[in-house]
């Protein structure tokens, strides 16, 4: 039988990185394989479903019936349009197109609230509540090193640098391609900050399918990390703001009816925890506004009267429905379409504002 | 039945080839024609007294090597056939080879032994042999049986301990087969050999006597029994006992602290007076503590502070009286031991024991050590200043850096200049311990290093020179550099503190990689792997050039080894050694230039030469291909893309030869790993290849010849497949999912109690998702349907997995993300088979809770794919 005798490595072993560099192969195969199918995972989460239904005009009731007749023809030719819009489900594709396509696309993103007419059921344990921030509502989009904001209408408000992930050209941010974020923002003029309200798609993750829970808490531990809350530098164009968000018990509703805050409030929003994202309006957020809360209530001139003739600006909405610029809009009206027509020779399709008087 | 076969014996053994061949082929037919007459033969050969001793010992190892194999699947092989013999021929056979252990002949004994525990490792299990351990210990207990007979039965008593597993035997049986042996050992046995036999046997036997362990009595007279042998008149059985002191130090060290006292005693004695081979084993005994008590250790709670209740703390109580003797043993020293590698004498197995106790115990070595390095590292005699060095080294590693930082501050200069000592031995120890200074205190990035921008320059002089030192030495110089080279990686700022040496370290490294003057290529490898962690660690910023620079001057030496003269098998070899270190290098350039935009045209530019290089290798060799050459093309693959697919024709033959290399299983893995990076490289152009390739995975994975830890790697090689080629994956489908299905299967039932075996189950059900995830994305937009039939028995494995507390954080993140996958493919039609199952909420909910963002992130996306899919009408 043969002793056993025990041998051990004696000062060092002749150093042989082979399996180290084995190792390091199988770590960046591992790497690579993860990346890949990230990657594939992160065109499924961009599509955006689109949901036409929701898009349609809340109040359809209000259209002036006078024009309904008109309405069969527009719509058929709008339904068209939509469907070839659907087909567009990557927003990096969206991204690229232009004009009015962009805008007919980025037009329809936006979750949508409702007046609140009456006190939901479970409002205080179930729902959200914050002072909304008075200024332009609006998608801003980082992708491809470089952000976007679209207006509710779809149109361009600012193309800039900013130290949202792939929102700018700099060597620290080496997001590949695939990462892009998409927020719902509101663009305040007085201290040009874009408050973020919502956060639909962040670093190549949807998050559409996720609960307002889920997407605040993202929301708050995110955009603080990347620097985007930071003052403005040459790669960082615009501040970005979080706000703050109560539960809707009386101590909240009250902070968030009486708190201070660094922006002019726009009354309040409600948002139910357990609701997804999604385009168009819904009743699962609701807005409320008052004088207290709100300065956009009735119009007054520049010395704080109210003047005799309350004038209202509609949006022409490029189906030719006219309405109001509130957050949710509502729709007045419909153009014909001679008179669509005519602007449009006159270059002039959507996105325009007309002022009407009574 | 049986034949004589007596001549053919003999004349297999003849000088003469052509008698030799004739007799082995006659054999050679006799066993295929009737293999349980051959063994028959056999076993009347060996156990015949008349026969000459040459045919008995061929007839014996013909019979072993028909009975057991090292290679797996021939050995299941050999099983199946003895297990199919008639058993009265089985009988006959076991009858004879017990007879034989009577015999006269000392050698037909021993052999016998080993035969029967060959043969009881394969009927024990099975408890086809019950009346084997009875009929052995009758040899022991019956009165009038010679000596010769109870060393051969306690030596076929100890083989078969060694063989079988001590759930293979009753209590009883342990019992009396410990008693038969620890009687033998006895003091009162009267024939040195059977004492010898027996303690040998105990040594086998100690695994089985568990439950003679827990008993106090029982244990005692044990312990008292292998202590008794440990003074024995003879040198063999000293060591014998003291192999089971060492092997009861891992096995049984809970309940050692009793015998600690006597143990400590015997074993100091030994060191300081026994043989060299006794001497080892005690000092063997210590390490194996410290082995055991690391362990403990490691397994400590931090926070509580007590460490659990089996540490009984022997180093750290024996530490006073335990340092001195093992720095005594290092003044033993060889006068030539640096030169030879096959030395362990007691010098080394006390440094490397001092290794171990500092590890154990921490500071608390250093005040005992201390003073002997200051005492001796500047005396005359040569053996007084290695063995102080040679302390000073071992207590590096263990000790706190608050502790050591001011020793070592203080030492660094002394040590530097003994690079310059008049002896050999000083100057390897020295460089070793500089190397180890270096491994364990220098880490600017952690924010602590001896070296300073003051001390750098006059550290790499010295370090410089000395490297053109004898072999042995220069040897441990580069093993300094590379972890001066390691300390600086991602070390920020600190690590431009290199760059303005490094095309002087570069040029050395070069050059003692290039040096005639060593007898092996230990030399040379030490050097191209240190040139590796140079080029690997460095600030690619401030190197590129160099870099750049080297890569022509690496693919230039690796151009020139096919001009090599290969006469021999040994040039062969030397020439696959060195195209190994140059490959090696080639891959660490190409991975670091083609790491930065700026660098990574370099790369792609020299491409089209580097891969004729790659080519050249592989077409050195006829049957099998060159790993590191693989190795280095995976990264040529990740660093072109598709511009790769213009060497795929020229290349593809290699892959196949790497695919099928099953000896070499490390090449064959390698190979499944390329196969990944060329896919992901090539994307869907890698189509006309993948008929190929999945037929060699499928023929791998089906394989039983092939190492088990490739058949992960296959799996998640489908995947990759998958992803690349999209719907083309569908002809493959039929044979990859019933595969993958088994393999899920076979993972449900794993030994869980194995640790080894829970680590492979991760990988494999790691692999195992990662193919579906890649199937699944592959398919999504044309043929998601064909994955529905395979939906419910991936969710099944899917809950299976989630439900496994064995389960790994890389198991949860692959399975969460496949989760996903099936939902964001199948869309709507999983609802069905997500009903009554309520897994798939728990597990999001354990990864949204977990700390690891990534899985965070992955849960979240799993989480909108599922509400997706279910909220889709349909």
């Amino acid at each position: 039988m043969a002793t056993h005798e025990l041998r051990r490595p004696f000062k060092r072993p002749a150093i042989s990185d082979q399996q180290r560099r084995r190792e390091i192969s199988l770590q960046r195969q591992a790497q690579n394989r993860r990346d890949a199918q990230h990657q594939a995972r992160c065109l499924a989460s961009t599509i955006l479903t689109l949901q036409p239904a929701q898009y349609e005009p809340a109040e359809p009731d209000l259209q002036l019936q006078s024009e309904t007749e008109l309405i069969p023809e527009l719509e058929i030719e709008s339904q068209e349009h939509r469907r070839d819009l659907r087909d567009i489900d990557d927003v990096r594709q969206a991204s690229r197109l232009k004009g009015v396509e962009a805008r007919q696309w980025f037009a329809k993103q936006l979750m949508l609230p409702e007046w609140m007419i009456d006190v939901p059921e479970r409002l205080n344990t179930d729902w959200y509540v914050f002072a909304r921030p008075a200024g332009k509502r609006c998608f801003v989009v980082s992708s491809n090193g470089t952000t976007i904001s679209r207006l509710r209408n779809g149109s361009m408000l600012h193309r800039f640098p900013s130290a949202l992930p792939s929102g700018a050209r700099t060597s620290k941010s080496s997001h590949s391609g695939q990462s892009y974020c998409i927020l719902d923002c509101i663009f305040h003029e007085p201290d040009q900050t874009y408050y973020v309200i919502d956060m639909v798609c962040w670093a190549g993750m949807s998050l559409y399918e996720c609960t307002t829970e889920f997407r605040f808490f993202w929301l708050n531990s995110k955009l603080v990390e990347t620097g985007a809350c930071d003052a403005p530098s040459s790669y960082h164009k615009f501040r970005f703001s979080t706000v703050p968000i109560y539960n809707c018990d009386q101590e909240g509703l009250n902070a968030a009816y009486t708190g201070p805050v660094p922006y002019v409030k726009d009354g309040l929003l409600f948002c139910n925890k357990h609701a997804h994202y999604q385009s168009g309006n819904t009743p699962l957020i609701l807005v409320w506004k008052d004088e207290n809360c709100s300065q956009y209530v009735i119009d007054t001139d520049s010395k704080g009267q109210v003047p005799n003739k309350q004038q209202v600006v509609l949006e022409l909405l490029f189906d030719g429905k006219l309405a109001t610029s509130d957050d949710p809009p509502v729709i007045f009206g419909c153009l014909n379409e001679d008179f669509i027509q005519e602007d449009c020779r006159l270059g002039i399709f959507s996105d325009l504002l007309l002022v009407m008087e009574d | 039945m049986a034949l004589e076969i007596t001549q053919y014996l003999l004349a297999a053994q003849s000088p003469d080839a052509k008698i030799r061949t004739e007799a082995e082929s006659a054999l050679g037919q006799f066993r295929d024609q009737n293999l349980p007459g051959f063994l028959l033969s056999l076993s009347v050969e060996l156990s015949n007294d008349g026969k000459p001793t040459e045919s008995r010992r061929l007839a014996g190892i013909v019979l072993k090597n028909s009975l057991d194999a090292k290679e797996a699947a021939r050995k299941e092989n050999l099983i199946q056939q003895w297990v199919s013999i008639d058993i009265s021929i089985k009988s006959q056979i076991k009858s004879f080879l017990l007879n034989t252990l009577g015999s006269s002949v000392s050698e037909a004994c021993h052999t016998a032994a080993q035969v029967i525990a060959k043969i009881a490792s394969i009927e024990i299990p099975r408890k086809e042999w019950p009346e084997l351990i009875g009929l052995l210990l009758a040899n022991m207990t019956q009165p009038d049986r010679p000596a010769s007979l109870k060393q051969a039965t306690l030596e076929t008593l100890g083989y078969v301990c060694e063989e079988i597993s001590h759930h293979d035997l009753v209590q009883d049986e342990v019992n009396a087969i410990l008693t038969a042996v620890v009687q033998g050992m006895n003091v009162s046995e009267a024939n040195p050999e059977v004492r010898l036999a027996a303690t040998r046997a105990l040594f086998n036997a100690l695994d089985f006597a568990q439950t003679n362990f827990e008993n106090e009595m029982e244990r005692n007279y044990i312990m008292k029994v292998i202590c008794d042998a440990a003074l024995a008149k003879e040198t063999e059985i000293r060591q014998a006992a003291f192999e089971c002191l060492v092997s009861i130090a891992s096995t049984y060290y809970e309940v050692l602290e009793p015998y600690m006292l006597r143990i400590f005693e015997l074993t100091s004695n030994a060191v300081k007076g026994d043989e060299e081979a006794v001497a080892l084993q005690a000092v063997e005994f210590w390490s194996s503590i410290c082995d055991e008590e690391m362990e403990l250790q490691d397994y400590e709670v931090p926070e509580s502070g007590d460490s659990s209740a089996s540490h009984s703390r022997f180093i750290e109580k024996a530490l006073p009286t335990l340092v001195p003797m093992l720095l005594e043993t290092l003044l033993k020293q060889d006068e030539d031991q640096d030169q030879d590698d096959g030395t362990w004498n007691l010098a080394m197995a006390g440094g490397t024991c001092l290794c171990l106790v500092a590890r154990t115990v921490g500071d608390a070595v250093v005040p005992l050590v201390m003073p002997f390095v200051e005492a001796n590292i500047s005396k005359t005699e040569w053996r007084a200043r290695e063995a102080a060095t040679y302390a000073f080294g071992s207590i590096l590693e263990g000790p706190s850096t608050e502790k050591l930082s001011p020793m070592v501050n203080a030492g660094l200069d002394f040590l530097l200049s003994a690079m310059k000592d008049a002896n050999g031995h000083v100057k390897d120890t020295t460089a070793w311990t500089l190397s180890r200074i270096f491994e364990l205190l220098h880490s600017p990035a952690t924010g602590f290093s001896v070296i300073t921008p003051a001390n750098l320059q006059r550290i790499l002089g010295i370090l410089l020179d000395s490297i053109k030192d004898a072999p042995h030495v220069a040897e441990k110089v580069c093993g300094a550099i590379y972890y001066i080279a390691q300390g600086y990686e991602d070390a920020g700022t600190s690590s431009s503190l290199l760059t303005p040496f490094l095309r002087d370290i570069i040029t050395n490294l070069i050059a003692t990689a290039d040096r005639t003057d060593s007898s092996d290529s230990k030399l040379r490898s030490s050097a191209y792997e240190t040139l590796n962690e140079v080029v690997r660690c460095s600030n690619l910023a401030e190197t590129s050039q160099m870099i750049v620079e080297l890569l022509p001057v690496m693919m230039s030496k690796l151009e020139q080894t096919s001009n090599l003269q290969i006469v021999s098998s040994d040039d062969r070899e030397k020439q696959g050694d060195l195209q190994a270190s140059l490959c090696g290098v080639l891959q660490v350039i190409i991975q670091k230039l083609s790491s930065a935009d700026e660098t990574k045209p370099i790369i792609l530019q020299a491409a089209d030469q580097i891969m004729v290089l790659f080519l050249n290798v592989f077409a050195c060799r006829s049957s099998t291909v060159h790993e590191e050459a693989m190795l280095a093309i995976g990264a040529l693959a990740y660093a072109t893309g598709l511009e790769f697919g213009k060497y795929m024709q020229e290349f593809y033959k290699y892959l196949e030869m790497g695919l099928q290399n099953f000896e070499e299983y490390q090449v064959c893995a390698i190979s499944v790993g390329v196969v990944g990076d060329i896919c992901r490289a090539l994307d869907d152009k890698v189509l006309p290849y993948c008929d190929g390739i999945m037929t060699l995975l499928l023929k791998d994975l089906s394989s039983g010849e092939l190492h088990r830890s490739v058949k992960p790697p296959i799996f998640s090689c489908f995947g990759d497949i998958a992803l690349a080629i999209g719907e083309h994956f569908e002809k493959y489908i039929s044979y990859a999912l019933p595969m993958m299905q088994s393999a899920s299967e076979v993972c449900a039932q794993m030994d869980d109690n194995d640790e080894e075996m829970v680590e492979y189950g991760n990988q494999l059900r790691r692999s195992i998702f990662e193919a579906y995830s890649g199937i699944l994305q592959g398919f999504k937009n044309s043929r998601a349907d064909l994955m529905l039939p395979h939906a419910p028995h991936l969710l099944q494995f899917i809950e299976l997995v989630a439900n496994d507390r064995h389960r790994d954080e890389s198991v949860t993140k692959a399975a969460v993300a496949v989760l996903g996958d099936l939902a964001d493919a199948l869309g709507s039609n999983i609802k069905t088979m997500f009903k009554d199952r309520a897994f798939f909420t728990e597990l999001l909910g354990e990864c949204l809770q977990s700390d690891d963002e990534q899985l965070k992130e992955t849960a979240t996306w799993t989480q909108g794919m599922l509400g997706r899919a279910f909220s889709v009408y349909g």
